[in-house]
């Protein structure tokens, strides 16, 4: 007995050994894929954006690569990252490598600008109209027939209205709907009576979505609620995709909400991509670009672009960050840092 | 060798048994089985062509290489790992024996969340070593690295809770005798202990494949979302699921679905043929 012949059969052996060995080996031709497809003169740049511009980029991504082909002859390959915007800019803050981000409000960016320093506090005076080339607003989505009767602010109020809008906290178009609300508030009675109203508005909302994409989608797909506060592009891409199950209300009056662009200086001045970013988002006030904007129901600043959509966006009464709240910064920490007044009203149900 | 029997095969059954398997197969047929047939039905609600070109996709293909890729480096790592704090604490005494069996439990006890968090505090641009990194151009978090991290992170305790019950139990009398006999350490290492081990060890690779194939909470917090680079197949299937292309959600869903029945196949297959060798682990 010197020999020491295990109990099992040695093809098995050979067998099981043979196949942990191949694992990793039947795996390797894949890994070629990627590392290939960035060789050669591909230059990548990546777009962290919000929610609800997954289409638009898209769309406008194909446009640029197309135009800075034939302009430049490099090819580029424009990635998209898209989440509510607080926390994409918390992702870019952790090291994501943007290039550009385009998020729903200036006060995300300030925040990238000021804890990750990665690019100039000035940000937003480096690009015409505010760094905003395109706008939107907050209007209500209600379902077909509007059987709750929601005409205005004030119907979201009432007992049983179910509203649906994501959280302050982390969706830039929760922000902006919030805003719009309060400010209603304040011209129909003083910052008392606004704080009175936004305290009843979100005892209606059953669940704070992370996203204005989640929200849409627990209103849409799941029948959650009566009235979804979207963003009006928003609005519109629900009727676009789920058929004509709703109908878009225009209160009042709205907020004018500016989604921003930037540069992110540090960023492509490590990736060597400054000249394509620049280009990138120099062409997003384009006629070609704004003419995309429209047709994705964002509101174009260009002249021409905002004439031929002028008749799909309904003109309301919007109130500007600037003048009703005094910027983000002041916005910022009296409705939305931790304590404040958003976290005082809110109580989950 | 500790091939238990099974005495409930052998007694009769009570008479309310009729009733436990009608229930248990209800619950089966609305949490499992319902669940499973609305993923493929609605990956093919628009055709079999529509499938195909929802799976071939660049983006799609990309989230199943990435997924491949991650599985790849993270199963034989966790297969080492598993084979050597098994051999450890079943072979050997010694100081913090428990500590160690506790810490191979942990990503057990703790939300995926949290495995992958622990990266970005570490490694994210304003983490521990952040600035070090950020200067020596090392990527680690938003991409493959950081993924790779996080599903190791989650799945390391698989491969090493299948072995250390089996290893305890069959105890070291034949690796004493291979190594009096004159047997090197690897000798005994590839022609004794290996052999014992080796149903366990592809049963506990299994399962560490697909949860590292399934991950989302972990890889989510570490992925960034960037389309066509850092999302895997799980985060795919959200991302689809957002962009309200339900069809080539639930087809993306539907692979993940096919890869985890293979496993299945694979795992029940060999519970069939070896329940002796296994049975040490039904103890936990």
């Amino acid at each position: 007995m010197t020999t020491f012949s295990p109990p099992a059969s040695a093809p098995t052996r050979r067998m099981l050994v043979g196949g942990l060995a191949a694992a990793p080996l039947l795996a390797s031709p894949l890994l070629a894929g990627p590392a290939q497809a960035q060789a050669g003169r591909t230059i990548t740049l990546l777009n962290v954006s919000y929610d609800p511009t997954r289409e638009l980029y898209k769309e406008i991504n194909a446009a640029f690569a197309a135009y800075w082909k034939g302009k430049t002859g490099e090819i580029l390959d424009i990635k998209q990252s898209h989440g509510g915007s607080g926390k994409q800019a918390r992702s870019v803050i952790e090291g994501l490598e943007a290039d550009v981000v385009t998020l729903a409000l200036a006060g995300d960016i300030d925040e990238i600008s000021e804890r990750a320093k990665l690019l100039p506090a000035n940000w937003q005076s480096r690009l015409p109209d505010n760094s905003t080339p395109y706008t939107s607003t907050i209007v209500f989505l209600v379902r077909k027939g509007n059987p709750k009767g929601i005409r205005d602010w004030p119907d979201l109020v009432k007992p049983s209205v179910g509203v649906i809008t994501p959280n302050p906290k982390t969706s830039g178009g929760a922000r902006w709907s919030y805003l719009a609300a309060y400010n209603y508030g304040v011209q129909h009675g003083g910052p008392g009576a606004a704080k009175d109203y936004i305290t009843r508005l979100y005892r209606n909302v059953p669940v704070l979505g992370a996203g204005a994409r989640d929200a849409t989608t627990n209103f849409a797909q799941r029948n959650l609620g009566d009235v979804l506060l979207s963003w009006e592009n928003e609005a519109y891409l629900t009727i676009d995709e789920f058929g004509p199950n709703f109908d878009i209300v225009y209160p009042s009056s709205s907020i004018l909400a500016e989604p921003p662009v930037a540069l992110v200086d540090k960023i492509v001045d490590r990736h060597k991509t400054r000249v394509q970013a620049t280009g990138y988002l120099n062409f997003l006030y384009s006629p070609l670009a704004q003419d995309i904007v429209g047709k994705h129901h964002f509101r174009p600043r260009e002249a021409k672009a905002a004439a031929k959509y002028a008749a799909s966006f309904k003109t309301i009464p919007l109130a500007t960050i600037d003048k009703a709240f005094g910027g983000w910064k002041k916005a910022s920490v009296a409705h939305f840092a931790d304590g404040a007044l958003f976290d005082q009203i809110y109580k989950p149900a | 060798m500790t091939a238990v029997g099974r005495p409930f095969s052998q007694t009769r059954l009570p008479g309310f048994a009729p009733l436990l398997v009608i229930a248990s197969a209800t619950v089966m047929t609305v949490l499992v089985l319902l669940p499973l047939f609305v993923v493929f039905s609605d990956a093919f609600s628009k055709g079999i062509g529509h499938y195909l070109a929802a799976i071939t996709e660049p983006d799609a293909v990309s989230a199943m290489k990435l997924t491949l890729l991650v599985a790849a480096i993270a199963v034989p790592l966790n297969a080492v790992f598993g084979i050597a704090a098994a051999w450890c604490i079943a072979r050997f005494e010694f100081r913090g024996k428990g500590v160690l069996l506790t810490l191979i439990d942990l990503p057990f006890s703790m939300s995926p969340v949290v495995s992958g968090l622990v990266w970005v505090l570490l490694f994210g641009a304003q983490g521990w070593f952040g600035t070090w990194l950020i200067d020596h151009d090392v990527k680690i978090i938003f991409a493959t690295t950081g993924l790779v991290l996080a599903t190791i992170l989650v799945t390391f305790p698989f491969v090493a809770r299948e072995l250390i019950p089996l290893m305890q139990d069959q105890g070291s009398d034949e690796e004493a005798a291979a190594l009096t006999l004159g047997a090197g350490g690897f000798t005994t290492f590839w022609r004794i202990t290996l052999p014992n081990i080796r149903w366990a060890l592809l049963y506990g690779v299994l399962l560490c494949n697909a949860r590292a194939m399934g991950e989302f909470g972990a890889v989510s917090v570490v992925s960034g979302h960037i389309r066509g680079l850092t999302t895997t197949l799980p985060l795919h299937v959200e991302v689809l699921y957002n962009d309200y292309d339900f069809v080539g959600a639930f087809a993306a869903a539907s692979l993940l679905a096919s890869l985890g029945l293979v496993t299945l196949v694979l795992k029940t297959g060999l519970e069939w043929r070896h329940s002796g060798e296994l049975s040490a682990n039904r103890r936990h």
